[in-house]
C-alpha cells in the first residue's frame, strides 16, 4: 500500500484509460448529438462536434418534452408507492417479526427473479378488465413491481440493525407503533430512504417493457417510448434520437453524481446479503 | 404487504399461467369466454421450428454474456483494487453503463453498430477489416446483441467483486509475499478461491438478470432478422404484443417456461446463500 508516486501515477493513467474505454459508447452519443446531418456519415466520422449543431436538442424540446414530464411523474408517483409499501413491510419484517416472515422474505427474492415479459402480460390481462390501460395510475402500479421486492429487503436488512432499546425507550415515552415507527424508525432510516428511493425512480424511469405494452396506446407515454418511436420513425436523424438518449440520461448521470455512496449501497446490497 | 404480493404479483403471474392454458384472441380478452385449452398452447410453442433455435439462442445469449461480464468485470475490480488516486472516482463513474435506461444504451449500440456509417465498421475499414452488417445479418446479430449486453453488465461485476475483494484480509497477502509468491499464484490460489462466495452469487444474479433480457435484443434487432437473434424473451412478447394478431396464449406459454429457468437459478441462488449462512 506504499506504492510510490510515480507508480501510482503510472496506474492511475491505466485507470483513466480503461474508464475512458468503457464509456467510450457513452461519449459517442453525446458526440452524435451535436453532429450536424450532412457530416453523420462522413468517412472517417468526426470524433469531437467540431462544427456541433444544436438541432437535436431543439428537436428535443419541439417534440419530446411532454415525454419526459410522464416520465418524471410516473418515477416520482413509483417511489412514493414504493416508500409506502417497502418501509412498513421492512419494518415489520425486522422488528415486528410476524409469522411467516422469513417465507415473505423468500418470496420477496423469487419476486426479483421473474422476467417482466411474464409479469407485461398478466398485468395486460388484469389491466384490460379493470380498464386501467393506459393510464398513469396503471404504470405506476406495475413500475412499483419493480422496486418494491428490493426495497423490502433493504429497509429489512437496515432495520434490524436498529437497536431495540431504541425502540423501547420510545413505547415507555408513551409511543404507540405507528408513532414509533414515524418519528424514530424513519428518521434512523434515511440513508436506506435515499437508496430505495433513488433505485424505484431509475428502474421506472428506464422501464420500457412496461411502459410498451401498459401505455404504448395512450396519450401519457413515458420517454422510453418517445425515443423508441423516434428510431422507428425517423432513422435518419441520429443528432436528434441521441440528443433524446442524452436527455434521458441526464437523470441517471445526475444522480450517480449527488449520491454516489447510495449508488454503489445500492448495487452490493442487491447482491451480497450481510 | 401480503395483499399487495397477492394483488401485484401472484395474480398476474396467475393470470399469465391461465393465458397459456386457454385460447385467447383480442376478441376473447373483450368478450371473455375463451375455450380452455389445456396444454395445446404448450405444445404449439414445443413443437414449433422456431423453439430450438430460439433455445439455443438463450443459451449461448445468457452464456457468452455472463463469461465476458465476469471476466472482464473480474479483471476491472483487480484493477481497481489497487490504491491509486482517482481510484474511487473512477469506479463510480464506470458504473453509469449499469445505470443508463437500457434503451438508451440499446440504441447507441444500434448507431455504433450501423452498417453503413457506425464506428466500429468505420475503425474496423482503417485497419484494413471489411464491414460487417453487425445488425442486419443472421450471422452477426446475435454477437452484436451479446456485446451490447455485455458492456451494460459489465460495471455490476465490477462493484460486486471489487466489494468481495475488499472482504479479502490483507494478511493472507502479506503471508503470501513472504513465501515469495508471484502476482499470477497470488490470484490463482488465494483471491480466486476466497472470492468464490461472491463469485457464485454475482454468476447466479447475472445468469437470473441475462435470462429476462429483453429490452436490448428487441431495440436492437427486434430478434431478427429471421428471428437470428430471439431469445425466450423476444420471442415471447413478439408472440403476445408484436403482431397484429396477438397470440396471448402461446406467448404466455414461452414466459412461463422462462419463468421455470429463473426459478431454477433463483434456487440455486437461494440454496448457495443458506450454505454461506450456515458456516
Amino acid at each position: 500500500m506504499t506504492a510510490s508516486p510515480p507508480r501510482s501515477r503510472w496506474k492511475t493513467g491505466v485507470g483513466l484509460m480503461l474508464t475512458g474505454l468503457m464509456l467510450f459508447p457513452v461519449y459517442w452519443m453525446i458526440n452524435v448529438s451535436f453532429t450536424r446531418d450532412q457530416d453523420m456519415r462522413a468517412t472517417p466520422p468526426h470524433l469531437i462536434p467540431t462544427d456541433g449543431t444544436l438541432d437535436g436538442y431543439r428537436a428535443v424540446l419541439d417534440q419530446q418534452l411532454p415525454y419526459l414530464g410522464t416520465s418524471f411523474l410516473v418515477g416520482l408517483g413509483t417511489v412514493a408507492l414504493t416508500l409506502a409499501l417497502a418501509a412498513p413491510a421492512g419494518y415489520a419484517l425486522a422488528k415486528l417479526r410476524p409469522p411467516g416472515g422469513p417465507a415473505l422474505s423468500f418470496v420477496l427474492l423469487i419476486a426479483q427473479m421473474i422476467p417482466g415479459i411474464i409479469m407485461a402480460m398478466g398485468f395486460y390481462a388484469v389491466y384490460l378488465h379493470l380498464g386501467v390501460l393506459n393510464t398513469l395510475p396503471g404504470l405506476i402500479l406495475a413500475d412499483s413491481t419493480l422496486a418494491v421486492p428490493f426495497g423490502v429487503l433493504i429497509f429489512t436488512a437496515f432495520m434490524s440493525g436498529i437497536p431495540d432499546e431504541l425502540l423501547q425507550a420510545a413505547v415507555v415515552d408513551g409511543a404507540g407503533r405507528l408513532r414509533t415507527f414515524w418519528s424514530i424508525v424513519l428518521p434512523v432510516s434515511r440513508n436506506s430512504i435515499v437508496t430505495v428511493s433513488l433505485f424505484a425512480f431509475l428502474w421506472s424511469w428506464s422501464d420500457f417493457i412496461f411502459a410498451s405494452t401498459l401505455a404504448g396506446g395512450g396519450d401519457h407515454q413515458p420517454i422510453t417510448l418517445g425515443i423508441y418511436h423516434y428510431i422507428g420513425n425517423n432513422n435518419q436523424q441520429w443528432n436528434a434520437i441521441m440528443a433524446t438518449a442524452v436527455v434521458a440520461s441526464v437523470p441517471a448521470a445526475v444522480l450517480l453524481v449527488l449520491a454516489q455512496r447510495y449508488v454503489s449501497t445500492g448495487v452490493t446490497a442487491g447482491a451480497v446479503k450481510d | 404487504m401480503t395483499v399487495y404480493l397477492t394483488a401485484f404479483y401472484a395474480y398476474p403471474l396467475y393470470r399469465n399461467v391461465e393465458l397459456s392454458l386457454r385460447e385467447y384472441t383480442v376478441r376473447s380478452f373483450v368478450q371473455g369466454g375463451a375455450p380452455f385449452a389445456g396444454l395445446d398452447n404448450y405444445r404449439t410453442v414445443l413443437t414449433d421450428s422456431a423453439f430450438g433455435p430460439t433455445l439455443a439462442h438463450t443459451v449461448v445469449f445468457t452464456g457468452a454474456s455472463l463469461f465476458f461480464q465476469f471476466t472482464i468485470g473480474m479483471a476491472l475490480a483487480l484493477f481497481f483494487h489497487n490504491h491509486f488516486p482517482l481510484s474511487r472516482t473512477l469506479r463510480a463513474v464506470i458504473l453509469i453503463p449499469w445505470l443508463l435506461p437500457l434503451i438508451v444504451s440499446a440504441s447507441t449500440w444500434s448507431w455504433l453498430l450501423n452498417s453503413d456509417s457506425g464506428l466500429v465498421n468505420a475503425a474496423l475499414g482503417v485497419v484494413g477489416v471489411d464491414r460487417v452488417n453487425w445488425l442486419t445479418s443472421p450471422g452477426w446479430s446475435l454477437t452484436s446483441v451479446i456485446i451490447a449486453n455485455v458492456w451494460i453488465g459489465i460495471p455490476f461485476n465490477l462493484v460486486v467483486l471489487h466489494s468481495g475483494l475488499q472482504a479479502i484480509p490483507t494478511e493472507v497477502y502479506e503471508a503470501s509475499a513472504l513465501d515469495g509468491a508471484t502476482g499470477w499464484q497470488r490470484f490463482w490460489s488465494i483471491t480466486f478461491p476466497l472470492l468464490r462466495p461472491v463469485s457464485a452469487i454475482t454468476l447466479l444474479l447475472g445468469l437470473v438478470y441475462t435470462l429476462k433480457v429483453f429490452d436490448i435484443i428487441w431495440i436492437m434487432t427486434r430478434g431478427g432478422p429471421t428471428d437470428s437473434s430471439a431469445t425466450l424473451a423476444t420471442w415471447s412478447y413478439r408472440l403476445g404484443f408484436g403482431n397484429l394478431l396477438p397470440e396471448f396464449g402461446p406467448g404466455a406459454a414461452v414466459g412461463n417456461l422462462l419463468i421455470v429457468m429463473a426459478l431454477v437459478a433463483g434456487l440455486g441462488y437461494i440454496r448457495f446463500q443458506r450454505s454461506q449462512d450456515l458456516r
